[in-house]
């Protein structure tokens, strides 16, 4: 499968693969993914960072807009965000955008 | 498929951000609307598996829920907070409206699993399913080459046709998962299944040990696994697990005969998972009609999902833990197993309200043990097949089929 084992590094286009979908769920009033056979919560900022997701931001423009708005330094801002968007490619709820479809 | 959306399957590394809904206990806790819920579209289905999960009476074609029926369950399902839909059977290609149910499921909001046989689908069909929204495809598997795989679902060719729409799941980049229901018969090549998985380009495999109720307690004979195979088999999984990692997602469900406590059976009976029959019975599991003596409402009644689900006799008849009796009942682990499986209770010891016989603590648990092991160790071999005219032995060299 071409969306396994991606390396994200901040040239990056990462986005959601079509199995794995983000949704607020208005019952429960939580985000949640929704994979095979697994209903995720992820936290709030791992949610934020989910929709910059959308396979034409690059992970750098993910990381500048993110430290502006919280007025973080860069650093660590990216630190955070690399580590975060790496653990989810790792657990398959991240693909990379391909060349033909940017 | 008692593994469908329950507790403890992913546990999030603490610097991801994610957590498993389920493991907030917000379910169990208050009994609200389960996330998932299986859909049994139809118990036609062209294989004869010994082992399917299917009651043994089995609901005719012409009780199934119609398509405009089916379609108001989906949107009541999405309108009430159900995030999962698992199209089931039987198999649920059968049914000349899946696509169309598919669509409606997109369409209401609900994630959508396809839980098929795949010998009925063709290329064109696979890519309509995914034109309408699917979100996820899983096969199952009878072996990993044709002699034992045909003759366990008791029809011919049916492993190609598996291996092929499992090539076109994945060129319409649909993510698979293999599920290898395993017994005496087919343990030995659990090794050759995990790596045929991994040839498939599978996302995950299930390694699903037989349940026995049903047409596989029917078939216990032929189908229970001798302790030894059981040790290989658990090496087994462990070992690919490690080796696997981040290709290969694998789940392994055990054989309860051979453990030492329970099964949580559906996370606990009316906790967080109910299926719908295709007559239109909502079922606490989907082996709960062999239990006679309950009663189970209909989606065809004037109650809506969420009255039966939070109000019917049949859910809180063995919801939570007041109903138990001893062993159970001053157990430390009352609230972990939840007594087990019902079905397996009320086959075994005639009482759906008994320990389940697979626990240790169950004073039936002894006596089944050693009649598993013995069935085991005889190696009759003969299957009665699943059919709709309450079952047909295996005959010499025709497999059923």
């Amino acid at each position: 499968m071409a969306s396994r084992n991606i390396s994200v590094s901040e040239a990056s286009r990462p986005k959601l693969p079509r199995h794995a979908r983000l949704k607020f769920d208005e019952t429960r009033q939580v985000w949640v993914i929704l994979a095979p056979e697994r209903v995720l919560a992820p936290d709030e900022i791992a949610v934020e960072v989910l929709q910059l997701c959308d396979g034409a931001r690059s992970v750098a423009d993910m990381i500048d807009q993110l430290a502006a708005k919280y007025a973080a330094p860069r650093e660590a801002i990216a630190t955070d965000v690399l580590a975060m968007l790496q653990d989810l490619a790792d657990k398959g709820f991240l693909t990379e955008a391909r060349e033909k479809t940017s | 498929m008692s593994d469908l959306i329950t507790d403890g399957k992913a546990t999030a590394a603490p610097h991801d951000g994610l957590a498993v809904l389920e493991s907030r206990r917000s379910t169990a806790e208050t009994f609200g609307i389960p996330l998932a819920v299986l859909a049994e579209l139809t118990h036609r289905c062209p294989l004869q598996c010994p082992y399917c999960s299917n009651p043994v009476e089995l609901d005719r074609g012409g009780t199934e829920l119609t398509t405009d029926e089916w379609k108001k369950v989906l949107t009541e399902l999405a309108e009430i907070g159900v995030l999962q839909i698992h199209f089931s059977g039987g198999e649920p290609t059968a049914r000349k409206d899946i696509v169309e149910l598919v669509q409606h499921a997109t369409d209401v909001g609900l994630y959508s699993n396809l839980i098929t046989s795949a010998v009925l689908l063709t290329k064109e069909k696979l890519s309509a399913l995914a034109g309408a929204g699917l979100c996820h495809v899983q096969i199952s598997f009878q072996g990993n080459e044709p002699v034992v795989a045909d003759r366990v679902a008791g029809l011919k060719n049916a492993h190609q046709k598996k291996i092929e729409a499992a090539k076109w799941t994945r060129e319409l980049e649909l993510p698979l998962t293999v599920n290898a229901v395993m017994h005496r018969q087919n343990l030995h090549q659990l090794t050759d299944i995990i790596q045929m998985a991994v040839d498939l380009d599978a996302d995950r495999l299930e390694v699903a040990n037989v349940q026995y109720y049903g047409w596989a307690l029917k078939n216990r004979a032929a189908l229970m696994p001798t302790l030894e195979q059981i040790e290989e088999t658990s090496r087994i999984v462990e070992d690919a697990a490690i080796r696997l990692k981040g290709i290969l997602a694998i789940d392994y469900v055990v054989p309860d005969y051979y453990a030492l406590r329970p099964k949580k059976c559906m996370g606990g009976w009316g906790r967080q998972f109910f299926n719908i029959s295709p007559a239109g019975k909502v079922l606490p599991c989907h082996a709960a009609e062999s239990i006679t003596g309950l009663e189970f409402e209909s989606v065809r009644s004037n109650h809506s999902i969420a009255w039966i689900w939070q109000n019917s006799e049949a859910f809180n008849r063995y919801r939570g833990t007041r109903w138990m009796p001893e062993p159970c009942q001053s157990c430390e682990f009352k609230e972990i197993d939840f007594g087990g499986c019902r079905c397996q209770a009320f086959a075994l010891t005639g009482d759906a309200g008994n320990t389940d016989p697979a626990c240790t603590l169950s004073p039936m648990h002894e006596q089944i043990f050693k009649a598993a092991a013995s069935e085991a160790a005889a190696d009759n071999n003969r299957f009665l097949y699943r059919n709709f005219a309450g079952g047909t032995l295996e005959t010499e060299g025709e497999h059923g089929a």
